[in-house]
């Protein structure tokens, strides 16, 4: 193993090693990949323990012992006896894309503002900022209780879908609106001086030239809402509700951790809450890995 | 469209002014027919009398909260120690996604996980029925390490390399240098991302929920079950009524000034260290 460390400095230093002196530094590091060890390790088992016992559960044996894919977890139709997740998934598809309809547009418009045209360090920024900052840092309990006492009760949406996304709207929106800002922002400004120069207004340069060299910054920003959509339980509960068709914008529907946090709460079904826990951990590991490679290609491109 | 850029920037002040004055609106009107100082002291809850006392609630958030740390914060510093200074470029390659994976989890899954496999183990290796304040605090730990981990990693790596550099050419070693020198210069940045995970496991809700037990009493010992103030709306609003749902989102609005307070610390000492 590399015992010195890789960041050394760039100078080149040879580092003096008395094992004798400074055994409290020694025994610290050896604690540093102690706790390192620990971080993955639990990572690890919690992604071994969903694995090892959800994935048998979709398939079952029978009578002569051979294997068969279980497709009643994927019939059109939940019933108590299928326990099917196929609803699920599809409020999950809906409740995401009705989510981002919100939350993109408004992230990226007020990124905009805050980039290109708003003057840097003007108390209206400020104000956005810390506006933005404290969105983020409110627990979904907090979103919970905004979202059915304004929108499922005084705006009479009802619980409904769109009850549901617009509260997780609202909770992606910070999220959106910060990374966009510093996407934008890392844009070299002689992209922007290059289009102006060639005659383009304010608009034709933001939106033809300096948005697309940000969009991966963007677009990575986005992929991790689709990951907090999908495994968003407290929020949707009282808002979108759990009901276990396949929802419209004005229908009351489960989308998969909702589906998880009822099977767990009815006490039965264990083997189908497993299955669910897996598409929902394969759903999160997705949207990461999509994350990082757009964010790898664009510090590559920079 | 300048206005249209600006106008979808000011959504954040809106959405901001409207959840304040949706939850004091909804709540304080529960302040007329109980006292706040009732409400907040009193140690017993049973709305069925129209006894509303969440200091039990308040209580069990802290100590939950506390028991995290007393986990989370050491293993998470130190392998943000790690990442920054120790490991090797490959390893860190490898550590980097692990952690941003490990804060995607939902948290309904890491309730599951936690219901299934660590709630069983308490049960059979410490004894009680395994839904516990000890088992919330260790999935609240794992849940906080990534967040002190990022954080405390980027306070870290921004430690300009000279301190190190100047450790060295005094003598010291590269461990000591780094434990000595680089850390204590990175102690406000660290202490940030611990408040910010304070701050997470504070509004923390469906996994507690799904592991601690909930009773509504003082909490009686580690391994016996505790309730938090976010457990609290999430379990009884599905059925409450009148002024049981008042005192609900009066249990909300405690919450939202907890975790401003707390939020408000954390800007606090970010502010401080730009300053410096």
């Amino acid at each position: 193993m590399s015992e010195t460390g890789a960041t050394t400095p760039a100078v080149d230093i040879t580092v003096p090693t008395r094992p004798s002196m400074h055994l409290g530094s020694r025994f610290l590091k050896a604690l540093c990949w102690a706790a390192g060890f620990v971080t993955i390790g639990v990572l690890l088992l919690i992604i071994a323990y969903i694995l090892v016992n959800g994935l048998p559960e979709f398939f079952s044996r029978d009578e002569q012992g051979t294997l068969h894919f279980k497709a009643s977890l994927f019939a059109l139709k939940y019933n108590s006896r299928n326990l099917s997740m196929l609803p699920a998934i599809l409020n999950t598809l809906t409740m995401t894309a009705l989510s981002l309809l919100i939350s993109v547009p408004l992230g990226v418009g007020g990124g905009i503002y805050l980039a290109e045209y708003a003057k840097p360090g003007s108390k209206l920024v400020k104000i956005i900022r810390v506006t933005a900052e404290t969105l983020a840092g409110i627990p979904s309990i907090i979103y919970a209780l905004f979202g059915m006492l304004v929108f499922v009760v005084t705006l009479q949406m009802g619980i409904s879908m769109l009850s549901g996304a617009l509260t997780l709207g609202t909770m992606t929106l910070p999220l959106i609106l910060r990374q966009t800002e510093e996407s934008l922002l890392s844009v070299p400004m002689s992209y922007r001086e290059g289009s102006y120069g060639l005659g383009a207004g304010k608009l034709r340069t933001t939106v033809r030239i300096v948005l697309p060299v940000a969009m991966p910054g963007i677009l990575a920003a986005v992929l991790l809402s689709i990951g907090r959509i999908s495994g968003e339980t407290a929020a949707l509960i009282f808002t979108s509700g759990t009901g276990t068709g396949i929802a419209g914008i004005n229908d009351s529907g489960r989308t998969l951790a909702v589906h998880l946090f009822k099977l767990q709460e009815e006490g039965r079904a264990v083997g189908a809450s497993f299955a669910v826990a897996v598409v929902l951990l394969i759903i999160v590991v997705l949207m990461n890995a999509l994350s990082s490679y757009i964010a790898k290609r664009l510090t590559k491109k920079g | 469209m300048r206005g249209l850029f600006l106008a979808s920037a000011c959504v954040c002040i809106f959405a901001v002014g409207v959840i304040c004055y949706f939850l004091f609106a909804n709540g304080l009107p529960f302040f007329a027919k109980y006292s706040a100082w009732d409400f907040i002291t009193g140690t017993e809850w049973a709305p069925l009398r129209g006894i509303y006392g969440i200091l039990p609630m308040i209580v069990g958030s802290f100590l939950v909260t506390f028991g995290a740390l007393l986990l989370g914060a050491p293993i998470g510093v130190l392998t943000a120690i790690l990442m920054a200074r120790f490991a090797s470029s490959r390893v860190v390659r490898v550590m980097k996604p692990a952690v941003a994976l490990l804060a995607g989890i939902p948290s309904v899954v890491y309730g599951f996980f936690g219901l299934k496999l660590l709630v069983p183990f308490t049960r059979n290796m410490l004894g009680g029925n395994g839904l516990s304040m000890f088992v919330a605090s260790i999935l609240l730990a794992i849940m906080i390490l990534p967040t002190i981990i990022q954080t405390s990693e980027a306070a870290i790596n921004a430690v300009p390399n000279s301190y190190y550099e100047g450790s060295l050419a005094m003598g010291a070693t590269h461990e000591s240098s780094v434990f000595r020198a680089i850390v204590p210069a990175a102690k406000s940045g660290i202490v940030s991302g611990i408040v910010l995970g304070i701050g997470r496991a504070i509004g923390e809700t469906t996994a507690i929920l799904m592991v601690a037990g909930n009773q509504a009493r003082m909490p009686t010992g580690i391994l016996a079950g505790v309730r938090t103030l976010t457990v609290n709306v999430l379990l009884e609003m599905g059925y409450a009524a009148d002024v049981h749902r008042e005192s609900l989102i009066a249990t909300g609005v405690v919450l939202f000034i907890i975790v401003m307070a707390i939020n408000f610390i954390f800007s606090f000492i970010n502010r401080r260290r730009v300053v410096q």
